[in-house]
């Protein structure tokens, strides 16, 4: 990047903000993704949104891409730059304001996850997208990614709360949509359409969130499966029973396995698969859907059956189930995690393709997810060295994708497509799709200056 | 340097909210993350070892929240500490590194000799003198902050009084080691004492060989691994010649170097025995909480505990002593936030990066606060020393003490 060029970004967000050493660079080279590496040119971190309206201004004028930057935990490369400037959003982080009338939450783009839920819930108020990653992503990073979460199956993902964006165009324009209001017909939708646009339509500098009031009450509980198969099937009937849990998550006998050994809450050892459920709400009812939920888990052979005594247990139990990700991780040095997701119903075949895809590529597959959306994480512990490994990887992953689109599912869930799952869009959108959203880049952004190269 | 270790972390960001630094800063250089790919990307052929790299480097504490953060098995404090050291290893020690590693630090008599001139000069009125007349301005910043440290030195080091054998109390349940730290033995004497005190009257043989050396974790914080090793064989050989059932500490930094001794002379079963042996007093104590609990008089006091990044996060030890402070009749205790996490203290560091130390310290204090607790409790010599200092200019009105100190006077029955 040209001296007179890196100048002229100190002189929007100071010396102290603009990094350029080459240390500074390889490490914002990487986010929480395998196998891609890409150097940018130089970081930026701005402190006001007027900042981060002058970095586009000047970007644009330049032909310099920006790729905006949270915590740099999305899994498919969103946040790499390929040369151009980084934007992290970690100083725009304050959460402006909590309207208790309107029931909403409005805050900057760097905002941690888990901040919000502390605040709004510290005032009886709940906010329900609660990604694994909630204790460091960013509020900007999951309206980017759409992100899902634990309690997606009762609450839904990101999208469902979103009710206002600011966002600054490529140009440095700005741009307004939705609101506090509940109801919006004017003109085209656009918060759907910057929600999961993964940094390429808009860089978010406001954020509005519609809030709920919290659940007066929980249970947790946690159910062991002697064999995979009746763990599925025992999801697909709790959801066929008309209760809806706010939690239906699953690991198998891997993940069991490493995240005991990190977590240490007392998973068993010894079954195939464990569902963690939570139902949340009025005690009274709740009381009768953890019964049914018991009845039908009892009904499908669970070898086990547990209620979390309190709710410091069920807290564990839910954070040991965050860390599945990365306690695989303690097996191998290379994860590989995919995200394909399938309706409900499917869960159960979906798991056999994935069982026989790793046993005739030979490699060894750990899969957790959130059962109860379909979405399953089938993650394959290999060695980034063994080529030969990570080429039988890549290749039961592409058996477990297709099935997966061919049970009228897709490639990916919540963690995005961005570099990783490019390659995949056009198999599930076909030519038709890559068009429509290459013309609504294109009204964005002609020049394809925000976060080049992601998605197709 | 294990180059599987370093790949092994699958940069999934988990540990950065624990990481002390990167709350600070948020910058990705000074996050676990981050270091491990700069050490690995050195390692890589990737980055030279520049200024900045060790700069970066230079700003970890070595708390290892990180490691108590990450869910697969990744320790990025120790991988820094372990760079750091193999760098200045090949590097050679320097004059002054040789002189206070090789030719102070392993003789306690000459550390000790080495206290006598600022014993002198604290009880002879010069420090207040010092201080008064601002003299300390005209040096180096650092030496003014490490005078500003040191709190009041009792009139001889723990070493020089104890005697080798202090008998149980009543009917004699065991035998054990005690390891006295430098920092105890020069600086907190008085915890000491009340470690072993404790001790015995909850049954036990004490035995303190006169002739045990520093743990050895200085010279691992200056390079020299030999050194380490050498402290560690000589320790070993010490309380090998003793039939102990376990070797106490009261300070938790020996206490963690102590039982890695064990994985320094890997292969070595002698260290493997004795590092297989050491407790941290907390866990020693928890063992007889019934029989402690007897022996215990009210302390009408609000109290809440620090953890030492040394018990918590590389010795894992976080319920002994919130249990045995719960022991205390009529004591308030008060959790802390964020209890685990790290005062600012660590080793010099406080000394040598003042600026991001005192920020550290001021989140501490201020949690410290918010909990309205009178009383800080911790066991720790470097938390001792950095508290103490943060509380007398910032929270005058909370004292601070290690664990055995409230548990003794618990047991005096004074307040
Ligand atoms: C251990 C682990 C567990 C995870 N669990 C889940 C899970 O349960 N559910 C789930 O959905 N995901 C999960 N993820 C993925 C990831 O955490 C989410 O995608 C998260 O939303 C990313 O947030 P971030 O702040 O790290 O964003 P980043 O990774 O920094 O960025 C993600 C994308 O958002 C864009 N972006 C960031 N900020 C802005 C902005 N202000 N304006 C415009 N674009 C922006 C970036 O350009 C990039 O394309 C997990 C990841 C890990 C490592
Ligand atoms: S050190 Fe552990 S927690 Fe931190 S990024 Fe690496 S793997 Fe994740
Ligand atoms: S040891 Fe402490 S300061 Fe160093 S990376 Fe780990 S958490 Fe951060």
């Amino acid at each position: 990047m040209q001296p007179s060029f890196i100048k002229e970004l100190q002189n929007i967000v100071g010396e102290q903000y603009t990094l350029t050493d080459r240390e500074s660079l390889a490490v914002y080279g990487y986010d929480s993704t395998p196998e891609i590496e890409s150097l940018p040119g130089a970081v930026l971190l701005p402190g006001t949104a007027g900042e981060v309206v002058q970095i586009m201004r000047l970007c644009h004028g330049a032909g310099v891409t920006v790729t905006p930057r949270g915590s740099g935990t999305n899994l498919s490369g969103g946040s790499l730059s390929g040369g151009g400037v980084v934007v992290q959003t970690s100083r725009l982080n304050r959460l402006l304001e909590i309207d208790e009338e309107n029931l909403t939450a409005t805050m900057e783009p760097g905002l941690i996850t888990s901040a919000l839920h502390r605040e709004v819930e510290s005032r009886g108020l709940f906010y329900p997208p609660d990604p694994g990653s909630m204790n460091i992503s960013t509020m900007g990073g999951n309206v980017a990614e759409n992100s899902g979460g634990l309690r997606g199956l009762k609450y839904g993902v990101t999208a469902d709360y979103v009710m206002g964006l600011e966002a600054v165009l490529a140009d440095g324009q700005l741009l307004r949509s939705g609101g506090k209001v509940v109801k919006d017909v004017a003109g085209y939708s656009l918060n759907p359409l910057l929600v999961s646009s993964e940094g390429t339509l808009g860089f978010f500098t406001g954020i509005t969130v519609k809030l709920i009031p919290k659940p007066q009450g929980k249970i947790t509980m946690l159910a062991h499966f002697p064999v995979l198969q009746d763990a599925a099937l025992a999801v697909s009937a709790i959801i066929a029973a008309k209760v809806i849990p706010a939690t239906l998550e699953f690991l198998d006998k891997v993940t069991i396995k490493c995240v005991e050994d990190y977590a240490h809450v007392g998973l068993p050892l010894d079954v195939d698969a464990v569902l963690l459920i939570e139902v949340d709400g009025h005690p009274v009812v709740i009381a009768e859907e953890a019964a049914a939920v018991a009845e039908i888990c009892k009904k499908h052979r669970c070898s086990f059956f547990q209620t979390a005594k309190d709710a410091d247990e069920a807290l564990k139990l839910a954070a040991a189930r965050r860390t599945a990700l990365s306690a695989l991780a303690r097996l191998k040095p290379t994860t590989i995690l995919e995200d394909a997701t399938v309706p409900r119903s499917c869960i159960a075949a979906m798991l056999k393709v994935i069982q026989d895809s790793a046993r005739k590529h030979n490699v060894t597959i750990g899969t957790f997810g959130h059962a109860g959306d379909g979405n399953l994480h089938p993650t394959c512990l290999t060695d980034e060295r063994d080529t030969d490994e990570i080429k039988r990887a890549h290749a039961a992953f592409e058996e477990i994708f297709d099935a997966a689109i061919s049970m009228g599912g897709t490639i990916t869930g919540e963690h995005g497509v961005g570099l990783a799952k490019k390659k995949y869009l056009p198999k599930l959108v076909g030519e038709s799709g890559i068009r429509v959203m290459r013309g609504i880049k294109n009204a964005f952004d002609p020049k394809g200056i925000l976060n080049p190269g992601k998605i197709f | 340097m294990d180059y599987v270790k370093l790949i092994n972390c699958m940069r999934c960001g988990m540990c950065l909210p624990a990481c002390p630094t990167y709350k600070e800063t948020f910058l990705e250089t000074a996050s676990p993350r981050g270091r491990v790919a700069l050490v690995r990307k050195v390692q890589e052929g990737e980055l030279d070892q520049s200024e900045q790299l060790l700069e970066y480097l230079s700003l970890c504490l070595d708390c290892q929240a990180c490691a108590s953060a990450c869910p697969c098995g990744v320790n990025a404090g120790e991988l820094v500490a372990e760079f750091t050291c193999e760098r200045k290893e090949s590097r050679g020690l320097g004059f002054m590194e040789d002189l206070i590693l090789r030719k102070l630090v392993p003789h306690p008599d000459r550390l000790e000799t080495s206290m006598v001139p600022m014993r002198i000069y604290q009880k002879t009125g010069l420090q207040n003198l010092v201080r008064k007349l601002g003299i300390l301005k005209m040096f180096p910043k650092q030496l003014e902050r490490m005078e500003g440290l040191l709190p009041d030195l009792p009139d001889k080091p723990l070493r020089q009084e104890i005697q080798v054998i202090t008998p149980a109390v009543g009917q004699e349940r065991g035998t054990v080691g005690f390891f006295l730290g430098c920092v105890m033995s020069l600086i907190f004497s008085d915890a000491s004492r009340a470690t072993i005190k404790l001790l015995s009257s909850l049954g036990y043989k004490v035995i303190t060989p006169k002739s045990q050396v520093c743990c050895g974790a200085p010279n691992m914080l200056g390079g020299d691994m030999a050194g380490l090793k050498e402290a560690a064989q000589t320790n070993i050989d010490i309380f090998a010649s003793y039939d102990v059932d376990f070797i106490v500490t009261d300070c938790g930094g020996c206490g963690a170097e102590l039982k890695k001794y064990g994985h320094h002379l890997d292969g070595y079963k002698s260290a493997e025995i004795f590092s297989g042996k050491v407790r941290d007093i907390s866990q020693v104590l928890a063992l007889h909480a019934d029989q402690l609990r007897a022996k215990l008089k009210p302390l009408p006091l609000k109290v809440t505990y620090h953890d030492p990044c040394h018990i918590a996060h590389c010795q894992g030890i976080r319920k002994e002593p919130r249990d045995l402070l719960k022991l205390v009749p009529a004591l308030e205790y008060r959790e802390l936030e964020a209890a685990d996490a790290c005062c600012g203290s660590a080793g010099t560091y406080n000394i040598e990066r003042p600026e991001m130390s005192d920020l550290i310290l001021k989140r501490k204090l201020d949690t410290i606060q918010a909990t309205g607790a009178k009383i800080l409790v911790t066991s720790n010599p470097g938390c001792l020393l950095q508290l103490k200092k943060g509380l007398a200019d910032h929270l005058p009105d909370v004292k601070i003490m290690h664990l055995t100190e409230i548990l003794d006077l618990s047991m005096n029955g004074q307040s």
